[in-house]
């Protein structure tokens, strides 16, 4: 029994959710192989065979793969795959464009977003929002998998030493063909990996508000996100989104300002350690799931809160 | 430009569901169905490729048992000119229900297929992209914008680090986000005209796909609840309640 873990990097460095997943292999059990695949990545490929225990690394590298393009890549993990038991990426936007279609290539069945491993064949996830936990076995042949993160604490960066192995890769298929990105430059903390968490919601009433939050986060060293409402309302960036299709975060503190807590929102942070609401309305659901709830205007307790931290 | 679009039958988004006490499932009895709103904004988005003038038809296709009809029929509703129902009332893999689709498409020959990124009942996030296996067609998940310039399929696709933008050679998949369109809601007089457009039936046996699964659910329970904490009375005394009793700043 072996498994391989699809590495989640930018050709530079090694992405946080890639230790989450390599936890989550270490408790189905067996060696555990990691792929990087990429362009230029030699140095991700250095980092990922530091990490604690991975036993080897296989390094696709070439212009191909530069930028994760799954129609180019899922030959190359579909090929590869066929020698282990379990296939495993982290269930971010990447591994979720990727794995399904290296699944039907190699015609089995994916369980997507698994918290737990109850055995190697049997997996615990969410449905319905996080409304519901179901338990599933699979008899796959190669049992393919993501991994949310929050279900796994990650296995330390440092103090691996796994072989790097180069594979040939496949040419370009073609299909598509990367045109360019936006992507957001923050100095805080990544959203899905920060300690505390504050989201505005619909009730912070505009993008410029969100700077109170911004203020707050900095104090406090953390990452800022926002409900689905304040996303659509153009407040702020999707990448900001926290629930059940946006980001899923558990942090030691989350701060949820302006927010109601509709299902879709409590879907993506009710794991959280301890959880604060700050909102006008007293019968707001968010309170239902809060440990420390404070009733009343967002404009005056914010500043306020800054003051006080 | 002939486009399929993908249709699901779930229970409504805002229903909050339980779990059935002998944890065989959740319970569906007496629940509000609808369609899956990330299909919405899929039918939303062929609608506009037509009125666009991009896109000559629209076929809505569903899998799901008798009752997805009238799934269909709010597509029809909404601007498709015929569905398709695959009618099973096992619960599906999206992995048969790729394989069913792309039946379809092969009988079809459409040029664009639109999905739902996600059904909000098993919360998969599989079949585009398994469908893209299954067709060899480029795959474009998660997409904010369409643009649609000859034979080739621009989408730009919210990714966790923001937004990037990838050219796809046609005929190709596509599944939504939440931000692609917001779905009109359908007009008397076209709920009307929907119920006379045509509505074909098929099984997977008609269509030669084997949905048998490799994955069986053992159990479905709840998860652990929450329950709610205090309300406080001042900042002050959340500061010192978060220093000093949850101990987290």
């Amino acid at each position: 029994m072996a498994t391989l873990v699809i590495a989640e990097h930018n050709n530079a460095a090694l992405g946080a959710a890639t230790f989450n997943t390599v936890a989550a292999a270490q408790a189905i059990g067996g060696d555990i192989h990691l792929l990087v695949a990429g362009s230029n990545c030699a140095a991700v490929a250095e980092a990922t065979a530091r990490v604690a225990g991975v036993s080897k690394v296989l390094v696709a590298d070439q212009a191909a793969y530069a930028h994760q393009l799954p129609e180019n890549l899922a030959p190359l993990v579909a090929a590869l795959g066929r020698d282990y038991s379990h296939l495993l990426a982290a269930a971010t936007t990447n591994g979720k464009d990727l794995l399904p279609r290296v699944a039907a290539l190699l015609d089995v069945e994916q369980i997507s977003e698994i918290v737990k491993v109850l055995a190697p064949d049997t997996f615990q996830r969410p449905i319905y929002a996080g409304n519901a936990l179901a338990t599933v076995q699979s008899s796959a042949a190669i049992k393919v998998i993501t991994v949310r993160g929050t279900g796994f604490d990650a296995v330390a960066g440092e103090g691996g030493s796994a072989s790097i192995e180069a594979v040939k890769g496949g040419s370009d298929a073609g299909l598509s063909r990367f045109v360019g990105e936006e992507i957001a430059r923050s100095e805080r903390p990544e959203l899905t990996g920060a300690k505390i968490v504050v989201s505005g919601g619909r009730g912070m009433q505009s993008g410029d508000n969100f700077q109170l939050l911004y203020r707050v986060a900095d104090k406090l060293g953390a990452a800022v996100g926002a409900s689905r409402a304040a996303v659509d309302a153009g407040f702020v960036p999707n990448d900001m989104q926290v629930g059940q299709t946006g980001k899923i975060v558990a942090p030691q503190l989350y701060i949820a300002v302006g927010i109601s807590g509709a299902i879709q929102h409590l879907a993506g942070m009710k794991d959280s350690k301890v959880i604060v609401a700050i909102n006008k309305d007293e019968e707001a659901p968010i309170f239902q799931v809060a440990d420390y709830g404070l009733v009343g205007d967002l404009f005056e307790i914010v500043p306020e809160l800054e003051r006080q931290l | 430009m002939k486009i399929l679009v993908a249709v699901k039958r779930v229970v409504d988004y805002n229903v909050k569901v339980r779990v059935k006490a002998d944890g065989s499932g959740v319970d569906l009895a007496n629940v509000k169905m609808a369609m899956n709103p990330f299909c919405e904004i899929a039918v939303e988005e062929a609608v506009r490729l037509k009125e666009k003038g991009i896109a000559s038809e629209i076929v809505a296709v569903s899998v799901g048992p008798a009752a997805a009809q009238e799934q269909l029929r709010t597509a029809l509703a909404l601007g498709a000119d015929r569905a398709i129902l695959i009618e099973s009332d096992e619960e599906l893999g999206s992995l048969a229900v790729a394989k069913l689709l792309k039946a379809v498409v092969d009988k079809e020959q459409s040029q664009l297929v639109i999905l739902g990124k996600q059904a909000i009942d098993s919360d998969n996030n599989q079949t585009g992209q398994m469908l893209g296996a299954l067709t060899g067609y480029a795959q474009g998940t998660f997409a904010s914008k369409v643009e649609i310039a000859g034979d080739q399929i621009n989408v730009t696709r919210e990714i966790d680090g923001g937004l990037q933008t990838v050219a796809l050679k046609l005929p190709a998949i596509v599944t939504t986000d939440l931000r692609l369109n917001e779905p009109r809601y359908a007009s008397l007089p076209n709920i009307m005209k929907a119920k006379k457009k045509p509505l074909e039936t098929l099984t997977p046996d008609a269509l030669g796909v084997s949905t048998a699964s490799t994955v069986k659910t053992l159990k479905v329970e709840a998860p652990a609840t929450r329950s709610a904490g205090i309300i406080v009375k001042s900042v002050a005394e959340l500061v010192e309640k978060l220093k000093n009793e949850a101990k987290v700043i």
